[in-house]
């Protein structure tokens, strides 16, 4: 076998595809940092109700007084001061993709969202910087009931909504990002599935950073109504600047009785950005939630989609695929807590960390004593190919109940010789040998994908390699 | 043509192949009793090893297959999430050079699993992962008739194999040698394959040399005396 190894790097095109950025041209710009005046100025901006002025002044107070966490990957050089909190694009969302300003109809275009939207989708949220600019919903869908708007735009024709759900599920005081997002959230989606209403195709959602330092901080509010189906996808990216930018994000999923929820995230943010984003599901008797959460970019991702099973026999699932390159440290997982009896749920975690990058599983199970009977199954793998890359797992288990049936499984591996050599006897490279490898254990995980995501991300490790001395 | 000279290995620093010479011709059978491969570290200390003239040697493994070089391994690897499918058309695609879409490859992946007495379903499991030392076999037996080398060589195929199994992978080898005139090397320790396979060529080796090389009637008197009475 020859000396050069062949290295698998995901995104070494990022540049080009995703790390583009057009000028700045913005309606509104709120001055660098976070102060009190800048948290009443967004909500003057989007002229809200008095509640949730209040609301993000009291979150505010709580981003101030809660320290920065250190349980996970390296938060110190976040610099609170030097980011943009507020930048508005445009002056209200377009319903017509051809009322969209060009530079940002260019960047969703090459990003291929609306031919995307026209193939797959059932409805479309385009978000650049800190507003949603574009937005649509088949005709009939909106005939049945289904809401899908700008969480702003929500907020003005379902206050009655809002002041029920919004912020009950991750309060400010959560954490001390969930407490940021809430004292200048802008922006996101909300999903409302009438009862019993089933939506084949996806809706999907698309955030964008274009602007330099910029904070962006969605607020997404998802209610699938009782015997409902629904699926939500999200995608993800930016440009590549020197500088950092921070994305927090809350996202609240209510999962009414035998409703049943899909929703995935391909994160795919620049090296840049600080991903750090708190979602969590409320499932209730015989539902059933499930997360998808693909993790490719950022700097640092802290991020682990979490379910509630209050109703009894409800089902929560996270499905976890993470690639942790150059400089980049994915600090994934999931949490589930059992509140009710005979609820059950599954974690899947599968990791590639290449190129010095670090991948980190973080997962908590939780079985409360009222909760007879709960199952649950974790399992979590590492592919770590090369040495100077790391992976490290965390699991934790609460069992409070004896009745209880949990199962937790790990490995870490490293590419073999052995696999490589057989591989290659078929005639591959060394190169297609080990992308073969990777796609190959993250399949159980990409088979869950939407086509579209599915195919883009075999192609991300197929052709992005990079010849180097191993 | 395989044309090995004066060939000597040595495994952690032990020399366990003393010199042997060895030359197939397309469309020969070898047998050579007593193993030699399938050991990760080894080291070829001397000698050469040419495939129509170009040294093996230099190439590494992708490059031996693109070539016309098979190997079918005593202890395939299992390769979890890659479909059977997909790699041998992958695989498949880069011998022959030519681009065989899904549907038409499955037809032709389909029509040599029939050889080998395998169900269809077998070509959307994942390759070798969770299958029996037998379907292992089998399916190393199966990327040979897909990819038609020149020269096969097979380690160690029919240990581990009952009588049924044994019978269908000489099936597999016996039609490639036939129709694509593959040359074949089967390396074994028992000579029950080669009542099934008829070598061309015996050869009989003991203590890192081939001490005795004969026609296939070696094999029978290699049955009836044991590997001892090859002893130098």
């Amino acid at each position: 076998m020859t000396n050069q190894k062949q290295k698998i790097n995901i995104n070494a095109n990022y540049k080009t595809k995703y790390g583009f950025n057009v000028a700045e041209n913005y309606v509104y710009k709120t001055e660098k940092g976070l102060n009190e005046e800048v948290v009443k100025k967004i909500s003057e901006m989007k002229d809200e109700p008095k509640w949730m002025r209040d609301f993000r002044l009291r979150a505010y107070k709580i981003f101030k007084e809660k320290p920065m966490p250190t349980w996970g990957g390296d938060l110190s050089k976040i610099d609170f001061d030097n980011i943009f909190y507020y930048l508005k694009p445009t002056d209200n969302q377009k319903r017509d993709w051809e009322d969209v300003p060009i530079e940002m109809k260019e960047t969703f275009e090459k990003l291929g969202i609306p031919q995307a939207e026209r193939q797959h989708l059932a409805g479309v949220k385009a978000q650049f910087d800190s507003e949603v600019i574009y937005g649509s919903l088949l005709k009939e869908l909106e005939d049945e009931g289904i809401i899908f708007l700008g969480t702003d735009e929500a907020l003005k024709k379902y206050p009655e909504i809002f002041e029920e759900y919004f912020g009950k599920l991750v309060p400010p005081s959560d954490n001390k990002f969930s407490a940021l997002n809430s004292a200048v959230w802008s922006g996101g989606s909300f999903v409302y599935i009438p009862k019993g209403a089933h939506v084949k195709r996806p809706l999907q959602a698309y955030f964008r950073i274009n602007a330099q330092n910029m904070g962006q901080f969605e607020r997404t509010l998802i209610i699938a109504d009782e015997g409902s189906y629904a699926s939500y996808v999200e995608g993800c990216s930016a440009p590549i600047y020197s500088a950092d930018s921070l994305h927090s994000a809350v996202v609240e999923v209510f999962v009414k009785k035998g409703a049943r929820f899909k929703y995935t995230t391909i994160q795919n943010w620049s090296n840049d950005v600080y991903n750090l984003v708190t979602k969590r599901a409320k499932v209730e008797e015989d539902g059933v939630m499930e997360w998808v959460d693909g993790n490719l970019g950022s700097r640092l991702t802290q991020k682990y989609p979490s379910c509630y099973l209050v109703g009894e026999r409800a089902h929560g699932e996270v499905l976890s695929i993470a690639y942790g390159g150059k400089g980049q440290h994915q600090d994934a997982g999931g949490k589930i807590f059992h509140i009710s009896p005979n609820t059950t749920s599954s974690i899947i975690s599968k990791s590639v960390s290449a190129f010095g990058g670090r991948t980190s599983y973080r997962g908590l199970i939780y079985v409360s004593p009222s909760a007879k009977n709960a199952k649950s199954r974790v399992e979590c793998d590492a592919l770590i190919l090369d040495a100077e890359s790391r992976s490290d797992t965390f699991p934790t288990m609460k069992i409070d109940e004896s009745s209880a049936n949990i199962e937790h499984e790990a490995t870490v591996s490293k590419i073999g010789e052995e696999k490589l050599f057989y591989l290659m006897s078929r005639g591959l490279t060394e190169t297609e040998a080990m992308s073969l490898i990777v796609s190959g254990f993250i399949e159980p995980i990409v088979k869950e994908l939407p086509l579209e995501y599915a195919v883009e991300l075999n192609r991300l490790i197929e052709l992005e390699m990079e010849g180097s001395v191993g | 043509m395989l044309k090995i000279e004066d060939l000597h290995i040595n495994i952690e620093g032990k020399e366990i192949v003393k010199g042997i010479n060895l030359e197939i011709a397309s469309g020969e059978i070898h047998a050579l009793t007593q193993a030699l491969m399938g050991h990760p570290t080894y080291e070829i200390t001397k000698g050469k090893v040419t495939f129509n003239g170009k040294n093996l040697l230099k190439m590494n493994p992708s490059e031996r297959s693109l070539a016309g070089l098979f190997l079918s391994f005593q202890y395939p690897s299992e390769v979890l999430g890659v479909n059977i499918a997909n790699f041998l058309r992958l695989v498949y695609n880069k011998r022959v050079k030519k681009t065989l879409y899904p549907a038409a490859f499955r037809k032709l992946l389909k029509e040599k699993m029939e050889i080998l007495d395998m169900k269809e379903e077998f070509m959307d499991r994942y390759l070798n992962e969770g299958f029996s030392g037998g379907e292992k076999k089998r399916m190393e037996i199966l990327q040979m008739l897909i990819l038609k080398p020149k020269i096969a060589i097979l380690d160690e195929t029919d240990s581990g194999l009952d009588i049924d199994a044994l019978k269908i992978v000489s099936k597999g080898v016996t039609l490639l040698n036939k129709t694509a005139k593959t040359g074949v090397l089967l390396i074994t320790h028992y000579t029950r394959l080669l009542n099934h396979i008829k070598p061309d060529k015996v050869h009989v080796m003991r203590n890192g040399k081939i001490v005795k090389s004969g026609g296939h009637e070696l094999a029978n008197e290699l049955e009836k005396k044991g590997y001892t009475a090859f002893e130098e």
